[in-house]
């Protein structure tokens, strides 16, 4: 469904492009071989290098190149083997060195893509331009002293990913997407932890709109620093209308950096093209050209793990879920590695409904992550099997899970405990139906007469008599035979 | 023969003879560190420092321990980082600046066992050919002309250095060559210099000027003591990415190499009209006296040499508006309170840097902003790489080049002032070697016929520094140069 907004003089489509910074994982930051650990102390994460100190120099992290590569290669994207680490010139007080270390016209990635899972189960695939590496700044903090700034470096320094989008993106709903797929591939990757609320992933949308049918890219204006999927959504959405409004009212959109206030719903200008600085890019000629040999991308291409689209496929393929189940199940690592071992063996369908119905439904009323689930992956595939054995009935597997989630015991204790075990002995059941129906002899004559609803009475004594531990299908038999006219 | 008299080879021989020891070598040139203070050759003087690495050095050679330039009093050119010595740049920003760091050049001269002196002047940043534009005030050359009482410039940047060696203040000295830094300076005060071939010497707590030309390297009395110097200072450091990893040769052994059956370069571009007539004929006696050692001297050319200065002027000025960026009041020096951040910031540099280190950064800063690159940086780019391939053809001819290290002798403190372009013509022919990145020494070969000192300019192929040595080895024996201690 294309997303149209109405405008008062006509129909509009929105242009959007995304700009994610993403935090390498990676013990030490980019250039110094600083430790990075999240929430130190102020400035105790700080080396010669980061402060910006005189005669000190960049010396490259490789890990955090060929975690780099790898997120390139994740992206399915073209590997510059060689790339140049550039200054990007201003000044701000939380950068210490007067210049950002970024990659401007040599990046070390090229083009990509990513594809977008609809909820209608079809895809869509968005071009990435580029992913560069460069170091982030430090903290300015304005709210500690009335009159003072208060600096803190530790970050200063940390190496980024940014990967830019093509404008390929046409709606707030596929820029979600694009970013929750794009932080499932950095996850799987293991290159970003994509924690937005520690910003260890931050995302400019660059955003335009124009008439439905042209073709034509308008001024854009780019919203800095959004730190929520939600809130991006919502910040194109409210772009978008307010460039609507300006072309409806005549007027035209100035290109410049906005903020957006989630607390208003509401973006206002930071910067101005004019006032826009003049970053004076060169090459930095601390750094020598970055060049990677075969080699180095071959050994990082063969351990890349199954990305999310292979997996998803996959799920689809070898064990027949559908698109919509098997986009669930893999959008984290972990969540389809428990579908995997609950699926072992065992039918798959239903073990796919069964994480997805019962456990994500509780993990996620628990606020829990798969790792902290009360429930193992055997301990649900055990209950699985006393399904498939008949042990227990779905109406009892379920009371089951929920004594499993309540006290993280194993399904075969709880039944053994508990006494659950299912009752598929014909001739236990064949007594009690018996029983029932010597003791109800005129019930047995109105349903022999046609009385059909009847049966529901008769279900529902056989269970208060077994303690509801018959097997309701063996029950249906039996009763269908005996009752019969 | 004085203390301060002697070179460093001698001194060496006669320490570990014992016929001399360490401290008192060392407060000889404290001493004369005293009587000269006219000089204004040092910033700091460091004489508690001096006089426990003395008595350590003494202890060591009586254990018979003794590194290379065990017991050797050195000067430190103000540029290099020495923790807890106030290290300035002569510039006033750097007020107070004490490192908590050593630079790898002075911790690897520190472990050879030499004596640091103190620091010494340079022009403020290194930008300069007279050490005049230092805030310390200018260094004064010991060499006075005939007849004549009036102070004279010692060349720059590395003036202080130059001073101190001439004057029998330091028995060497560090420098640092970024466009002629260090042999110009050697060529005014009848000293040896040696810039070696860029990435010989780590720049890692080097104040940087021009990252992509700056080079350390010694200045001395004799070819000989700036080989064992060199030797004691250079190799590869993991923390400089432009350091080379090539092994480092045996620069002494290479001395007594001679010139027999080499092919000496005479670039014609160099003998302009108007070419100092005094310089003109040394250089054609330096040409005779290689000729009688054995070598031919071959008419070689230099297309690009004209485009040398103009290139130099935006490279390194580029590189030096970011470079001294992170000179913003913030982190350590001179900060001058303002308003706002920005009023700190102007405020700041206003009072911090000098005229010549402004006029560069505003000249850096034109070339590289937007609209301007590619008509000024990336343009010069591209002549330093066709300057590169003149030498790298014409060292397809010949082994080595000789030419005047630079166009006049010694002027007085004074001149020029008010010319900056007349300023800049001193480094005309040590300006195309730092652009190629090639090692070049100065030697002191005649004096004009008011009594200065003039120096001949030896040229080599990258890592080449043993022909360099050889030949300048030569011409120091043909000459017979006579200095001042």
């Amino acid at each position: 469904m294309a997303y149209i907004l109405k405008g008062e003089t006509g129909d509009w489509e929105v242009v959007i492009g995304l700009e994610v910074h993403a935090q390498v994982v990676s013990n030490a930051k980019l250039f110094s071989g600083a430790p990075t650990t999240f929430g130190a102390e102020p400035n105790s994460q700080v080396s010669f290098i980061d402060a910006g100190m005189p005669g000190m120099l960049p010396v490259i992290n490789e890990h955090c190149v060929a975690q780099a590569v790898k997120t390139g290669l994740g992206l399915k994207a073209k590997i510059n083997k060689c790339s140049v680490f550039a200054r990007k010139n201003y000044f701000y007080a939380d950068l210490p060195q007067g210049y950002q270390i970024s990659q401007y016209d040599q990046p070390i990635v090229g083009e990509g893509a990513i594809v977008l899972d609809m909820p209608d189960g079809s895809t869509r695939a968005i071009g990435v331009e580029r992913l560069h590496l460069e170091q982030d700044a430090g903290k300015s903090i304005h709210d500690m002293h009335p009159q003072k700034t208060f600096i803190d470096l530790n970050r200063a320094g940390v190496g980024l990913m940014e990967i830019v989008s093509k404008p390929d993106l046409r709606s707030p709903e596929e820029a979600g997407l694009y970013l929750k797929k794009l932080r499932s591939i950095l996850r799987y990757l293991g290159t970003c932890d994509g924690n937005m609320e520690e910003g260890s992933m931050r995302c400019d949308a660059n955003v335009s709109v124009r008439p439905v049918g042209s073709n034509e890219l308008r001024t854009r204006c780019e919203i800095k620093n959004v730190n929520s999927v939600r809130f991006v959504m919502m910040a194109i959405e409210h772009e978008a209308r307010r460039h609507i409004e300006v072309y409806d009212a005549g007027g035209t959109i100035n290109q410049e950096t906005r903020l957006y206030d989630a607390n208003r719903d509401e973006t206002r200008s930071m910067r101005s093209k004019e006032m826009a600085h003049d970053y004076r890019y060169f090459p930095d000629p601390d750094l020598l050209p970055l060049v990677l040999d075969d080699a180095f991308i071959a050994k990082l291409k063969s351990e890349l793990p199954e990305l999310p689209d292979d997996k998803k496929n996959r799920f689809v393929k070898d064990y027949g879920l559908t698109a919509y189940d098997a986009d669930v199940l893999v959008s984290e690592r972990e969540n389809a590695q428990f579908f995997e071992t609950v699926a072992k063996g065992r039918d798959a369908k239903i073990a796919a409904n069964w994480v997805i119905s019962n456990l994500f439904g509780v993990l996620n009323k628990q606020g829990k992550a798969i790792a902290e689930s009360p429930v193992s992956a055997d301990d649900l595939g055990a209950l699985l099997d006393l399904l498939a054995d008949n042990t227990l009935s779905s109406r009892m597997a379920k009371e089951v899970f929920e004594i499993m989630v309540d006290t993280g015991k194993a399904p075969g204790a709880i039944v053994e405990e508990r006494g659950m075990k299912q009752v598929t002995d014909t001739g236990a059941i064949e007594a009690a139906v018996d029983k029932i129906m010597a003791e109800n002899p005129d019930k047995v004559a109105e349903i022999r007469a046609g009385k059909d609803k009847l049966i529901g009475w008769f279900t529902g004594q056989a269970m208060k008599a077994t303690q509801g531990k018959a097997n309701p299908a063996m029950l249906a038999e039996l009763l269908k035979k005996k009752l019969a006219p | 023969m004085t203390l301060t008299s002697l070179t460093i080879a001698e001194a060496r021989d006669q320490l570990r003879a014992k016929k001399i020891s360490a401290v008192e070598l060392t407060e000889a040139h404290l001493a004369e560190m005293t009587k000269q203070k006219a000089l204004n050759a040092f910033v700091t003087e460091t004489p508690d420092i001096a006089r426990a690495r003395a008595k350590e050095a003494d202890a060591a050679l009586a254990k018979g321990d003794a590194p290379a330039l065990t017991g050797i009093p050195l000067g430190i050119k103000d540029l290099f980082c020495t923790e807890g010595v106030l290290t300035t740049a002569s510039s006033h920003i750097l007020d107070g600046f004490k490192p908590r760091y050593e630079s790898t050049v002075t911790a690897k001269l520190k472990a050879a066992g030499s004596v640091m002196l103190g620091k010494l002047n340079l022009d403020e940043f290194a930008m300069g050919s007279s050490t005049t534009t230092s805030y310390y005030g200018p260094t004064i050359n010991p060499w006075k002309a005939k007849g004549s009482g009036a102070d004279l410039v010692p060349g720059g940047s590395s003036g202080g250095s130059a001073a101190a060696v001439a004057g029998g203040l330091a028995m060497g000295a560090t420098g640092t060559d970024t466009g002629g830094s260090i042999r110009q300076p050697a060529a005014f005060a009848g000293i040896v210099g040696v810039k070696p071939t860029y990435g010989r010497c780590s720049r890692w707590g080097v104040v940087a000027f021009a990252s992509s030309l700056d080079q350390p390297g010694p200045m001395t009395r004799t070819v000989r003591d700036s080989a064992i110097m060199l030797q004691a200072m250079c190799g590869h450091d993991p923390k400089d990415s432009t350091s080379s990893k090539l092994a480092v040769p045996d620069f002494e052994k290479a001395l007594s190499r001679g010139v027999k059956g080499l092919k000496i370069g005479i670039p014609k571009e160099y003998r302009p009209d108007g070419l100092n007539a005094e310089v003109a004929a040394l250089w054609d006696q330096g040409i005779a006296w290689l000729k009688d050692a054995g070598a031919t001297p071959v008419d070689v050319s230099l297309p690009h040499t004209k485009y040398a200065l103009p290139t130099y002027y935006i490279v390194a000025p580029a590189e030096a508006s970011s470079n001294l960026a992170r000179y913003d009041g913030v982190r350590f020096g001179l900060r001058v309170a303002g308003q706002s951040l920005d009023e700190m910031y102007s405020k700041t540099r206003a009072a911090g840097f000098g005229p010549e280190v402004r006029r560069r950064i505003l000249i850096g800063t034109y070339v590289l902003s937007a609209g301007y690159y590619d008509a000024y940086y990336l343009k010069a780019q591209k002549v330093r790489a066709l300057i590169a391939r003149d030498f790298e053809q014409a060292f397809t001819q010949c082994d080595a080049l000789l030419t005047p290290t630079a166009p006049t002798p010694a002027f007085a403190i004074g001149a020029k002032f008010d010319d900056p372009v007349a300023m800049y013509l001193n480094d005309v022919f040590t300006v195309p070697a730092s652009l190629a990145g090639i090692p070049g020494s100065s030697v002191p070969a005649g004096l004009t016929s008011t009594g200065l000192p003039l120096g001949l300019q030896v040229l080599t192929k990258r890592w080449d520094e043993e022909t360099m040595f050889a030949v300048s080895q030569t011409l120091e024996d043909a000459a017979a140069f006579k200095r001042l201690v």
